[in-house]
């Protein structure tokens, strides 16, 4: 193990791949200007009334000045979500099919000084949960690993991806950062889309946050999405772990990180997931969680109007009475049948969980509560090609 | 009156083509109804043969398949999708839609110029989606587009006829049937791309996201049909300006 003050959070370690790229530059800038006392009611209500939204009033729409003004974000967002998507709504679940870790992130139920159970799944045993969630009618997966090179390799993945494939039309994973021929790898083994969430964009934060491991490398995690686009990628996730930092800069920058991003690669299909801090085993060290659902709610909006065509996640840790009200007025996809231990579906799990969830909905449950609101639960979106 | 239109020497009634992607499923049939399409739209990415929401399974028997191409990024993708469609069983109609920017789903007439030629080589009926531009059109009729679909405004904006001017060249310089696709928003838009001599429109978002989708969707066949009842029987004159005096500069001259 790492320890704390061997690795330089900024800069990058031998085997990690530096791409040329400003955006990091660029998105940190603008985040260090940003004083959202200075926006004023007006700044919203000028915000609202534009036909498309600029970065400044995205600032503005994440300012504490836009929080009275919630139900009209909420108006014209669900207009925009109508406008893009119509009444569609994806349905996925996450597999969990390993959570060691080799990094210590103090807020972080894998961290590797956690003595939780850790396991990791055969290939056999990830096809039995494959099966088992396929019969579910679900066409797409996000398969997720604890971060740990050692005990889930870039190979040990792509096997997993593949067989994923054979069961699932639309893969995507959420794992440790790779390189960009580590992406293409995976690419070819059949995923198209990966989240890599930043948890802070405050490099100062992250650095007292990530204490050792590959994850205290900032730069390096931030061009995941850049690295994964140019191994092939189709889409990116984005997100910032809310409540972690100060979550409305941390909101801003994981908006900018979007845009900037779309704008260098304009065919990318970009997303994000809007975690906020939740219960887990040490958080005694952790800030008091300031993120309530109006402020969730508020940064979902302010993503919907500010790139209006991109994806929201809405997260199955929150409870259902949220996720059902949001969807179709700001999220796009909601996942169904969560199991978040490693394994689960199909036998008891292995593993421990790396949170807990509030929506322990089945995909028959999810899909007559989307049906109920005259939503369209969508199975598929996605064609290989 | 007999007015049909034709496409790839296939004859509809209808010259409203409906969109199925922004519908809920269950209301696709019904809309087509009211909306007396005899074509719909659909992406083959929400195809999900055999599985739940299957696109496919709610469209009413009889409407003529246009599978689009959503997802392609270039020609040969465009091409992959089609062949896709096809094997399936959705006909040979497609609509080819090849879009590199996640942002603005403008459409990439390059990519599509290629991907039409392909497709229309393999015996497709490609009516490709494309922004209104009058070389492009002419390559497109060129290599074997069986019509045009140029946008209105951008996809989803229901933000009516911005493009109107190029779209009437096109009208005015094209042999093909010319589908205005995207960006209409209201059936008083429908009506008045009609009377420019449009030959049909399609239509998803303004429907889809009506109040009464099955009442927009009336509203839009009436819409339609007016245009084209107009646009047949020759459009009154518009005096510019002010009221004509009787021959201000011809009146010299003697029988």
């Amino acid at each position: 193990m790492m320890n704390l003050n061997a690795i330089d959070p900024m800069g990058y370690l031998p085997d990690m791949e530096q791409i040329q790229s400003d955006i990091l530059e660029k998105v940190l800038r603008r985040t260090e200007v940003y004083q959202y006392q200075d926006y004023t009611a007006a700044d919203v209500q000028r915000a609202l009334a534009k036909d498309s939204c600029s970065i400044d009033d995205f600032a503005a729409l994440l300012s504490p000045a836009a929080l009275p003004f919630l139900e009209q974000m909420a108006q014209k967002a669900q207009r925009e979500t109508r406008k893009h998507f119509g009444s569609s709504v994806c349905l996925f679940t996450p597999l969990y099919i390993a959570n060691y870790c080799e990094n210590h992130c103090v807020y972080c139920g894998f961290n590797c000084h956690n003595h939780i159970l850790r396991a990791k799944l055969s290939e056999e045993e990830i096809e039995q949960e494959l099966q088992a969630i396929a019969a579910t009618g679900l066409q797409e997966i996000l398969l997720l690993t604890g971060e740990s090179r050692a005990a889930s390799s870039v190979d040990y993945i792509g096997q997993a991806v593949s067989l994923a494939s054979k069961y699932f039309k639309n893969v995507g994973i959420e794992i440790y950062p790779l390189n960009s021929d580590e992406y293409a790898h995976l690419h070819q083994c059949g995923a198209d889309f990966v989240s890599v969430y930043q948890e802070t964009y405050h490099p100062e934060r992250y650095a007292q946050v990530h204490l050792s491991g590959h994850k205290r490398v900032f730069p390096y995690r931030f061009y995941a999405q850049e690295r994964a686009l140019m191994g092939g990628m189709r889409g990116v996730a984005f997100g910032a772990l809310l409540g972690l930092d100060d979550f409305r800069k941390d909101a801003f920058s994981a908006g900018l990180h979007a845009y900037y991003t779309q704008q260098k690669y304009p065919q990318a299909e970009i997303s994000f997931s809007c975690p906020r801090m939740r219960p887990y085993i040490n958080g005694a060290d952790n800030n008091p969680n300031d993120v309530h659902e109006p402020q969730l709610l508020q940064v979902m909006l302010a993503y919907r109007l500010f790139l209006p065509f991109a994806g929201i996640t809405i997260s199955t840790r929150e409870r259902a009475g949220f996720r059902d009200n949001v969807v179709g007025m700001c999220a796009t996809k909601i996942s169904a049948g969560v199991r978040v231990g490693v394994g689960g579906h199909e036998e008891e799990q292995k593993g421990d969980e790396q949170f807990e969830i509030s929506d322990p909905r089945s995909v028959e449950e999810v899909d007559a509560m989307l049906r109920q609101k005259g939503l369209q639960p969508v199975y598929i979106d996605y064609v290989r090609v | 009156m007999q007015d049909p239109l034709v496409i790839g020497g296939h004859s509809f009634q209808s010259r409203f083509i409906l969109g199925s992607g922004k519908f809920s499923l269950d209301l696709i049939q019904a809309v087509a109804e009211q909306g007396g399409a005899q074509m719909i739209t659909l992406a083959l990415r929400r195809a999900n043969t055999g599985g739940a929401a299957d696109v496919l399974e709610y469209i009413p028997k009889g409407l003529t398949l246009l599978p689009n191409t959503s997802g392609a990024r270039t020609a040969e993708e465009a091409v992959r999708i089609a062949r896709l469609a096809r094997a399936i069983g959705c006909g040979d109609f497609v609509k080819v839609e090849v879009i590199r920017d996640s942002k603005y789903l403008l459409p990439d007439n390059y990519e599509t110029i290629r991907a039409t030629e392909m497709l229309a080589k393999e015996g497709f009926l490609v009516l490709p989606y494309m922004y209104p531009d009058l070389n492009v059109a002419r390559s497109l009729q060129d290599v074997g587009a069986a019509a045009v679909m140029p946008l209105a405004a951008p996809i989803g904006s229901n933000k009516g006829l911005l493009t109107k001017e190029f779209i009437q060249i096109l009208v005015d310089e094209i042999d093909l049937p010319v589908i205005v696709d995207a960006g209409i928003g209201r059936p008083s838009q429908a009506c008045e791309a009609m009377e420019l001599g449009v030959d049909a429109i399609m239509a998803n978002t303004a429907i889809a996201t009506a109040g009464n989708v099955k009442q927009m969707a009336a509203a839009f066949r009436l819409a339609i049909e007016a245009g084209r009842q107009a646009y047949l029987s020759g459009l009154g004159r518009v005096l510019e300006g002010r009221a004509e005096a009787s021959s201000p500069l011809t009146g010299f001259l003697e029988a």
